[in-house]
């Protein structure tokens, strides 16, 4: 097979990161080829390469057998190459054969557009990858699955040769993911490249020919997909030998928590929201850690956020030390005593106008105030305790919280949930993005909150945190719990299974 | 005002300019009032007088009262639209019931704008609009039913308590100015000492946050609106008191952009998270400053307008420093 587009050495640095170092891949016509990575591997800054939004640093991006560089998207476009973005990047207003064709629309007389063309042409087209659709309706008429494959015959009736797809089924039911694999089995048998990002292995499996696994920024693996199974892909992807795992690792955890023992503080039963979460249940004991474990996208932060009500559900319940929650709400979940600290920093955490005092005291101001007043001494003393706890390394209280490094961020958002007193700490990537230092100290401190005696969740994309901080290792994939991990079988390697066969899982 | 606090715990200055670029939204109003004074007292007889001060103060406190619940809202990270047409249909409520005396009449004008900062609250915070959206409704509903309520027409009042409360001086102030005082200090102690208001900041610094740390976003919101309205009914109340007549047809016309101007000028951003109570005050001295000084000059109010304009901008682009740090 001929290639028809390839990146030869190709590094991209922004301010502080190595994107991309030294990558080469080579999409061949005719092939179906699966782009995989964990978060920040580098999967996006290379579609954004690849289709002209950026432009590489160092080495070569070849197309039809020619240097090209693009300096905007529309050259890429011009040039045959077509992205499909995972929320479907069209115009939902406006007609599903005007989105068709979109900036080439068909002419007339007097250079009008010639509608009655247009929509014939666009009935035409859309028969071929048996759509039947009102074609003069507006496109948010049709379900998310038919849109996704307006925006596919889009793509492809520009002459596309190469059609790059990043997570096109995320919002899909099954019976149209079919539909899309069919027409992507077709676009292959005419001879288009296809790169195809996704997260779900079971599709790379079911559709792809060859594979590249991108890791930190590097090409770790690149090779016919058949010949690699699950697990190999799995520890590709996250790092990890599958043999070489048993040693002690390089986290500030203890060995494991004896303490857990008694009636689970926390009860999860059948949480459900479509598409996202298919009947989670499970129990977490105080003074135990329990990791949530799973690839992107499985629901791991889905799952937390439902817990403390701030991800809506259809149904399920949650039961904290022996009483079920009547409404699931943030400020209910922190009443009966669970507090999350989620996943993005910056979006969800921290209030960046305010100082760190105000920050940590946010949740806990009705308790440290008398009618409605703000009581600065009581506030001074909580805020003074657990700076003091917690090596909150700020000028004073008062500085602004957004001039903090990351994880003194992190360990004032932390303070703000434990100076709440609560009987569930749910803990969403808490050392993602903060320095060693800081790292080992949470790492440290989750471990003496276990020991206390407090229930905590523990989500992390770090396999070596998840194994060695959590004592049980609750396994999602698709918004489902597919296995549970304890005793001896909490281990990067038996996790990495966990992970990796998910093929009987209920979809 | 909120954040005056904060600058102690900065490090050694690095660059002086930088310094000033870091100061002047936040303190370049103060600056701008005092330069004005002092460029009055040099070139134009008979503006630092008694007499001209108190008129000035006099004429800016109905806009100081409107723009300290529009500086609340901002700060939410929203605006009120409807204050304007609030004033009118608390001038238009007055004469129905001033036969029951001046206070029943008072309070049902309050509770007017009760009413519409409620509804104002609810499409924002339960609907769910984008403010802007939501205070239009009332913006334009507002006034028309004000002009329904009066019949379109101006009405004298002789309520000698009412009409007393626009011209009457305690201490030797006007009675006005003191409401506006009083409730500039108010508000000041609500943003920095209540958790309403400590609440509010964090709803309009990062909502999803505030949402997550349990906080009772739509209540704050509701409350905040509701503030604004009651503000701007008692600003209503004091203008038409001091115009001895209920002219729904005119009244606040077009407040909501002096009030959006006086929060804006005095350094609290329109993107919310930050309260400055003090500096909308000044800023709305600011204009007022500005606009009787041109017209002692004998400059026409058309100038005086484009000389507001150029206020605006400055003050945007100031603040606009402060984003990319």
């Amino acid at each position: 097979m001929s290639p028809i587009a390839e990146l030869v050495g190709v590094s991209k640095r922004f301010p502080g990161v190595l994107a991309l170092d030294n990558v080469s891949i080579t999409l061949a016509r005719g092939e179906v080829h699966a782009l995989v990575g964990e978060n920040g591997a580098g999967k996006s800054t290379l579609i954004k390469l690849l289709t002209g939004v950026y432009t590489p640093d160092a080495g070569e991006i070849r197309y039809a057998g020619r240097p090209v560089s693009f300096r905007r998207p529309l050259d890429a476009q011009a040039a045959g190459i077509s992205t499909i973005y995972q929320e479907v990047n069209l115009l939902p207003r406006m007609s599903v054969a005007s989105n068709l064709y979109l900036g080439r629309e068909p002419r007339g007389r007097f250079g009008l557009i010639d509608h009655r063309r247009m929509y014939a042409d666009a009935a035409a087209l859309l028969s071929q990858y048996g759509i039947d659709v009102d074609v003069r309706a507006p496109l948010q008429s049709l379900g998310l699955g038919a849109q996704q494959m307006v925006a596919l015959a889009r793509a492809v009736s520009v002459d596309a040769r190469v059609v790059i797809m990043d997570e096109p089924t995320s919002s899909l039911e099954p019976r149209e993911v079919d539909t899309l694999f069919r027409v992507v089995r077709d676009l292959r048998g005419q001879g288009v490249a296809i790169m195809y990002v996704s997260h779900r292995l079971d599709e790379l499996y079911r559709i792809c020919d060859r594979v590249t696994v991108l890791r930190d920024g590097r090409v770790v693996h690149t090779g016919p997909l058949a010949e690699l199974d699950r697990l190999r892909l799995v520890s590709l992807m996250l790092g990890r030998d599958v043999a070489e795992v048993r040693r002690h690792g390089l986290t500030r955890f203890s060995e494991s928590h004896t303490a857990a023992a008694g009636e689970p503080v926390l009860r999860v039963r059948d949480l459900t929201r479509r598409h996202v979460l298919s009947g989670v249940s499970f129990d977490v004991r105080p003074g135990e850690v329990t990791g949530l474990g799973g690839l992107l996208g499985s629901g791991r932060s889905e799952t937390a956020k439902a817990i403390v009500g701030a991800l809506p559900v259809e149904r399920g319940e949650v039961t904290v030390a022996g009483r079920r929650l009547r409404r699931l709400s943030p400020a209910a979940a922190i009443r009966a005593g669970i507090s999350l600290l989620p996943e993005d920093r910056k979006a969800e955490g921290i209030i960046p106008e305010l100082s760190v005092r105000e920050n940590i005291v946010l949740a806990a101001m009705p308790r440290l105030s008398r009618v409605g007043v703000v009581s600065r001494a009581q506030q001074d003393r909580v805020v003074d305790l657990f700076m003091k706890r917690l090596r909150i390394k700020a000028a004073s209280p008062d500085q602004k919280v957004s001039e903090l490094s990351g994880g003194n961020q992190q360990k004032v958002l932390l303070a703000r949930w434990l100076c709440l007193n609560p009987k569930v700490l749910l803990l969403d990537e808490p050392t993602r993005g903060i320095d060693v230092g800081a790292k080992a100290e949470v790492q440290q401190l989750i471990d003496d909150l276990a020991q206390e005696g407090l229930a905590v969740v523990l989500i992390s994309s770090d396999l070596e945190e998840l194994v060695e901080g959590a004592d049980r290792i609750v396994v999602l994939h698709a918004g489902a719990v597919v296995d549970e991990l304890a005793g001896d079988d909490v281990s990067e390697s038996h996790l990495m299974a966990a992970v990796a066969h998910d093929g009987e899982a209920p979809e | 005002m909120t954040d005056l606090a904060a600058t102690t715990s900065t490090a050694a200055p690095v660059a002086d300019r930088r310094h000033i670029a870091r100061y002047l939204p936040g303190y370049g109003v103060y600056a701008a009032v005092a330069a004005l004074l002092a460029f009055n007292a040099a070139f134009t007889d008979h503006f630092l007088t008694v007499g001209n001060l108190r008129t000035q103060l006099i004429q800016v406190a109905p806009v100081v009262i409107v723009a300290l619940g529009m500086a609340l809202v901002i700060g939410t990270e929203g605006v009120d639209l409807s204050v304007g047409s609030v004033m009118a249909l608390a001038a238009a409520v007055l004469p129905l019931y001033l036969g029951y005396g001046a206070v029943p009449a008072i309070a049902v004008a309050l509770v007017a704008g009760v009413a519409v900062g409620a509804v104002n609250g609810a499409l924002v915070a339960v609907v769910g609009l984008q403010p802007i959206v939501a205070t239009l409704a009332l913006f334009v509903g507002g006034r028309g039913l004000a002009l329904v309520l009066a019949d379109g027409q101006l009405k004298q009042l002789h309520n000698a308590a009412l009409l007393a409360i626009g011209s009457d001086d305690v201490l030797g102030v006007p009675a006005v100015v003191l409401i506006a005082a009083a409730l500039a200090v108010a508000v000041g102690f609500v943003v920095r000492g209540t958790t309403f208001g400590r609440q509010l900041v964090a709803i309009g610094g990062n909502r999803v946050a505030s949402q997550l740390a349990g906080l009772p976003v739509r209540r704050v919101l509701c409350c905040t609106y509701i503030a604004c309205g009651v503000f701007a009914a008692l600003a209503g109340v004091l203008a038409t008191a001091r115009l001895n007549a209920s002219d729904p047809s005119a009244l606040g016309n077009l407040m909501e952009l002096s009030a959006i101007t006086a929060v804006v000028v005095g350094g609290t951003p329109l993107s919310g998270g930050r309260v400055r109570v003090l500096g909308t005050v000044v800023g709305a001295l600011l204009m007022q400053l500005v606009r009787a000084t041109l017209i002692k000059h004998d400059l026409p109010d058309s100038t005086a307008q484009m000389a507001q304009a150029v206020i605006i901008l400055v003050a945007v682009y100031v603040a606009r420093e402060r984003k990319s740090r």
